[in-house]
């Protein structure tokens, strides 16, 4: 196996040997999408006999590999698949770059919908969004009962301190974002447990297909932390993608909280939950910042990061409708 | 009126995003698509931020009203907590602010009561 080989050579390489398969081809590799923090790369395996299946590539970009979060992901989602959390299933990781030049996870494909417009409008989804709110939060108290000692390696960070220094970094001036902040830290409830927390479980990071959601995406900023981190960042106003209804814009806050509370057995504090909520608005807006400011400081220049960088006003508004809303309840 | 006379710069960009939407966008797929779709996108925020009247103005009336010489200004003194005392007012000017620049960046996000 040589280094320089094309992906379809190494991918079939590597697949043989683990599948114990040498008969087995790989065709149609096609990129699905790529960026500066993730590629995924779909592709079909013809085994020595039986039907071919699709497989996904995630892989680092070879220039930016980070082989530790690549092992870490794969044991998240390993340990949550163990707690009853759909996850499509690994065929082969690594984290060796001479296999497919960077660290990787290859899994199975499932097929669905992650495109939360559709999920969100289609007819097909219409007999399944009623539940999804309650399936979230049941799925959540899944992730949050994963022992933490059973995934080595998660880190945790102050989360107020992480955006101050965000923001100082950044330097945009958004007095809207400074209030966020100055807000959350005199409004800091005590924490509500520490649990591996997903991170980004929102609308767009779940397969869904009629019956529900088959699959939860995404790991690359899985950590421990407060378990309500997880439930204020579903409730996003951004997530709703022009919906009324605030969870993932398919269901209610209560469907959520009730069926946290029924898995976990713990009962939710929606004025916390609404904190966090806060706190994710403020972070994507700083999120759209850091996207944007790759585009202007030419690490990766597009279109689309220039574009985010005008949605920053658009978390501004949603954290001054939350706090406005806050306010009017106090009078 | 503009010495460049018409089409403006905000009609220019109009008539880009139409041939982005209605010619390029239909005979392309996959992310060219998606990257002409938020292309088109950004033109609109252009025409608006072109067509938009007033709002630098108003802007720089709110800011002065809070007291404060410009966004940095007034961030740094909501981070020494001056305004702390003082959130209701200070909540009502940056949503205007705010509306202002989502209603030339997407006005669709804004709730009903503050589209105009």
């Amino acid at each position: 196996m040589t280094t320089d080989a094309p992906l379809d050579q190494r991918l079939a390489d590597l697949l043989r040997e683990v599948l114990a398969d040498p008969a087995a081809q790989v065709r149609g590799v096609r990129q699905l999408s790529g960026g500066a923090s993730r590629e995924t790369w779909a592709f079909e395996l013809v085994p020595g006999s039986g039907a071919a299946r699709t497989l996904v590539l995630r892989r680092d970009p070879p220039l930016a590999p980070r082989p530790e979060l690549m092992a870490l992901e794969a044991r998240a989602t390993e340990a949550a698949a163990a707690a009853g959390v759909p996850e499509p299933a690994i065929v082969a990781s690594g984290s060796d770059p001479d296999v497919l030049g960077a660290p990787f996870i290859i899994s199975k494909f499932v097929p669905g919908e992650t495109l939360a417009r559709r999920i969100l409008r289609d007819d097909a989804y219409a007999q399944i969004r009623p539940h999804l709110a309650a399936q979230c939060g049941d799925l959540l108290a899944r992730i949050h009962s994963v022992p933490l000692d059973s995934v080595p390696g998660l880190a945790s960070a102050d989360p107020l301190q992480r955006s101050r220094e965000g923001l100082d970094t950044l330097g945009w001036s958004s007095p809207t974002l400074e209030l966020a902040l100055r807000w959350l830290e005199r409004t800091r409830p005590p924490a509500s447990g520490h649990a591996m927390v997903h991170g980004d479980f929102r609308n767009g990071n779940l397969i869904v297909g009629p019956e529900g959601v088959r699959a939860v995406l995404d790991w690359e900023v899985v950590h421990a932390g407060d378990p309500m981190e997880d439930l204020g960042w579903l409730c996003v106003r951004a997530w709703r993608f022009g919906s009324d209804l605030p969870v993932g814009g398919f269901g209610t806050r209560e469907q959520l909280f009730e069926a946290y509370a029924q898995t976990s057995g713990t009962k939710v504090d929606p004025e916390v939950v609404r904190w966090w909520e806060v706190l994710g608005t403020m972070r994507w807006g700083i999120g759209c910042m850091v996207q944007a400011e790759r585009h202007l400081r030419g690490t990766t220049r597009s279109v689309e990061l220039a574009a985010i960088g005008r949605r920053v006003c658009e978390q501004e508004y949603d954290v001054l409708l939350v706090l406005d809303e806050l306010l009017g309840e106090a009078t | 009126m503009s010495m460049h006379g018409r089409p403006s710069a905000a009609e220019l960009a109009e008539a880009v995003q139409e041939f982005l939407r209605t010619e390029l966008m239909p005979a392309l797929e996959g992310r060219l698509q998606f990257h002409t779709r938020v292309a088109a996108n950004v033109l609109g925020i252009i025409q608006r931020e072109l067509q938009q009247t007033g709002a630098q103005e108003q802007h720089a009336a709110r800011l002065s009203a809070l007291g404060a010489g410009d966004d940095a200004d007034l961030a740094a003194r909501i981070r020494a907590g001056e305004f702390d005392d003082r959130l209701p007012e200070l909540v009502t000017s940056l949503r205007q602010d705010a509306v202002a620049r989502v209603l030339v960046a997407n006005p669709a996000y804004l709730v009903e009561s503050d589209r105009r």
